[in-house]
């Protein structure tokens, strides 16, 4: 392992008013590392990685991003947030532009990048998520699990160092999850950081370093896949766990 | 099996739809009792009505009547004659004769840049936006006012009217309240709390209170604010008035617009690493504004309709000047003054429906292939 970690949380705290979503988490993401979350529904997975750059501001404790702490400066924000791609479970494509202005936008406003340039590298990202041939078309036009494609190649455009996935899959009909997985285990198998919130066990079990279990705000057990499933230690986890696989 | 197809089966054409002028007639106007009931009273309406508006501008129209007194016949239509007599009247209101050519450079020039700009195919709409805005106000502004330098002698504000002036009017309400109505919408919700409470408190004033007020108000107090020679032209306060007013209502238009994004716009531009500006502009405002296109040009049609009441402040703006022509002895009776009104009216609705009819064509273009 590289010597600083990719993102590193030490005692993290989060309120939404009264409600304490996130409790003292302690958590350090290694450079090329895989890491799933997965816990019951509104356990503050979500919350979490959206800490990871920024879209929810924690109140105590630190994050450390490839280096950089977050704070409420907004310049540190957007540096770490062009080196954080972030895939969303309602995608969150822009549909008043095509495809490959949906990938190019950020490449050429943030990163600087000439158009020309910006173009060969969306549609190279685009070849990679296998739909080159949308890249014309609008977000509308496109099935559930190309949107979710674009949506990966959008976030690869901008070359992040970490990826954040928040429940990918779940709101595509199931013939789709399928590609959208596949999509996520090449990028796992380049050596990609990855941080995703799924319930898709298998993919765990397929390319996670790490699978950590969230529950109340709490990471309740964080074991490699083989250990995690087999043999889980806590009661929450194998309450859980046997929900979820039946 | 011999009833399973090997080969697979030829695509079918789409169906042909039923054609024809009676099953048109049937599906769309007598389609049941009420559509049936609607067809004929829409019927029955325009008979009645189409060969009144026939008698009325054409049939019994006086067409030539120097003196006016055919006009006052009983009986007699638009006293076209007259509008014809009071044209140069209305369009230029006491603007000196022997210089009306550098108001009709400027009505020229800013149709040829507006139809440049919203014609949706037309070609470097950069360097159009850029002449628009940026040299044709100062240009017109000299070539109105006067510029001694180049021999333009100075025609003060208190000769301008008639239509130049209407259409001046709502130019410049049109041209400051887009974009000041964005900014008051985006202050109106933003994070920060000044400038949250600034806007919101400028949007609700002005929107408290009536048009004639704010005119009063930019008329009166203005002056009052700024050193005495630095005290805004009689023509420019209200200018600033109706801007601010439309701004004002624009902002809540807007605002409606932004309401209804999807907060997953938002969270995909911030991940992005977008800063807040590249955000608004790229992402929510084509988006927001698209939306509201239908508002937009509600404000706008509202406000050019509106500009009649800078007549209160000593504007002849173009109403005005139809007043006046009606009291020339010359033409006086009131069958000519019905005239000035209708042709009154004929303008505006024929500005109005414009607008309407090209924001028809902005939400159809802007919405085809876009969504689902
Ligand atoms: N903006 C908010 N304001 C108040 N409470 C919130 C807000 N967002 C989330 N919460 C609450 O915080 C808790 C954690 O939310 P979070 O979205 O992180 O859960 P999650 O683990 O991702 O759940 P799910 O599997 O349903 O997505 C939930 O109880 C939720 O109701
Ligand atoms: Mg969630």
């Amino acid at each position: 392992m590289s010597a600083s970690p990719a993102v590193e949380m030490i005692g993290v705290n989060k309120w939404y008013g009264n409600f304490h979503v996130l409790r003292d988490i302690d958590l350090n993401v290694a450079r090329g590392e895989k890491i799933v979350i997965c816990g019951p529904s509104g356990s503050g997975k979500s919350t979490l990685i959206r800490c990871i750059n920024r879209l929810e501001e924690h109140q105590s404790g630190r994050i450390i991003v490839e280096g950089t702490e977050l704070t409420s400066d907004m310049r540190r924000i957007d540096e770490i947030r062009r080196d954080v791609g972030m895939v969303f479970q309602s995608f969150n494509l822009f549909p008043h532009l095509s495809i490959l202005e949906n990938c190019t936008l950020a490449p050429i406003w943030v990163r600087k990048m000439s158009k020309a340039e910006a173009e060969d590298q969306a549609m190279h990202y685009l070849t990679r998520v296998k739909i080159p041939e949308q890249a014309h078309k609008y977000p509308a036009q496109l099935s559930g699990g190309q949107q979710q494609r674009v949506a990966i190649a959008r976030a690869l455009c901008m070359s992040p160092k970490i990826m954040l996935f928040d429940e990918p899959t779940s709101a595509l009909d199931p013939e789709m999850v399928k590609e959208v997985l596949d999509t996520m285990v090449s990028l796992a198998q380049e050596g990609m950081t990855m941080l995703v919130v799924t319930h898709e066990m298998n993919f765990a079990r397929q390319v996670a370093d790490r699978v950590i279990f969230m529950d109340g705000g709490e990471i309740v057990e964080m074991n490699e896949p083989q250990a995690f499933f087999s043999t889980p230690q806590h009661e929450r986890t194998r309450l859980f766990l046997s929900q979820i696989l039946g | 099996m011999s009833f399973v197809r090997t080969i697979p089966s030829a695509p079918l054409p789409p169906p042909v739809e039923a054609r024809g002028a009676v099953l048109w007639l049937r599906q769309n106007l007598l389609s049941g009792p009420f559509s049936a009931l609607f067809t004929f009273s829409a019927c029955a309406a325009l008979l009645w009505l189409v060969p009144q508006l026939w008698h009325y501008f054409v049939a019994d129209a006086v067409l030539s009547s120097p003196d006016g007194q055919a006009c006052r016949q009983p009986g007699a239509g638009m006293c076209w004659s007259f509008i014809a007599n009071k044209m140069e009247f209305f369009l230029y209101s006491s603007y000196p004769r022997d210089q009306v050519w550098r108001v009709n450079s400027c009505l020229v020039s800013g149709a040829v840049l507006i139809t440049w700009l919203l014609w949706p195919s037309a070609r470097s709409k950069r360097l159009g936006g850029a002449l628009f805005f940026l040299v044709y106000p100062v240009a017109c502004f000299w070539l109105l006012h006067g510029f001694e330098a180049l021999s333009l002698r100075t025609v003060p504000t208190n000769l301008w009217g008639g239509i130049f002036v209407s259409l001046l009017v709502s130019l410049v309400g049109i041209v400051v309240s887009l974009p000041g109505g964005i900014l008051l919408a985006l202050g109106r919700r933003s994070q920060l709390p000044v400038v949250r409470f600034v806007s919101t408190l400028f949007i609700e004033f002005v929107r408290g209170v009536p048009f004639i007020t704010v005119l009063f108000m930019a008329n009166t107090m203005l002056p009052l604010f700024v050193p005495e020679n630095w005290s805004p032209d009689r023509l420019v306060r209200p200018l600033i008035g109706v801007s601010l007013f439309a701004s004002a209502y624009m902002a809540e238009v807007v605002r409606g617009g932004l309401q209804a994004m999807d907060k997953g716009q938002y969270e995909g531009a911030q991940a992005l690493g977008l800063t807040w500006w590249q955000m608004m502009r790229l992402i929510i405002l084509p988006q927001a504004l698209t939306t509201v296109i239908p508002g937009i040009v509600n404000t706008f049609i509202g406000l050019f309709k509106d500009t009649t009441l800078v007549a209160v402040v000593g504007i002849a703006d173009f109403l005005r000047t139809v007043e006046t022509a009606r009291l020339d002895p010359a033409w006086a009776g009131p069958t000519i003054s019905t005239s000035g009104y209708v042709f009154a009216g004929l303008f505006y609705f024929v500005f109005c429906y414009g607008m309407a009819r090209y924001s028809l064509l902005m939400e159809r273009r802007l919405s085809s292939g876009r969504k689902r």
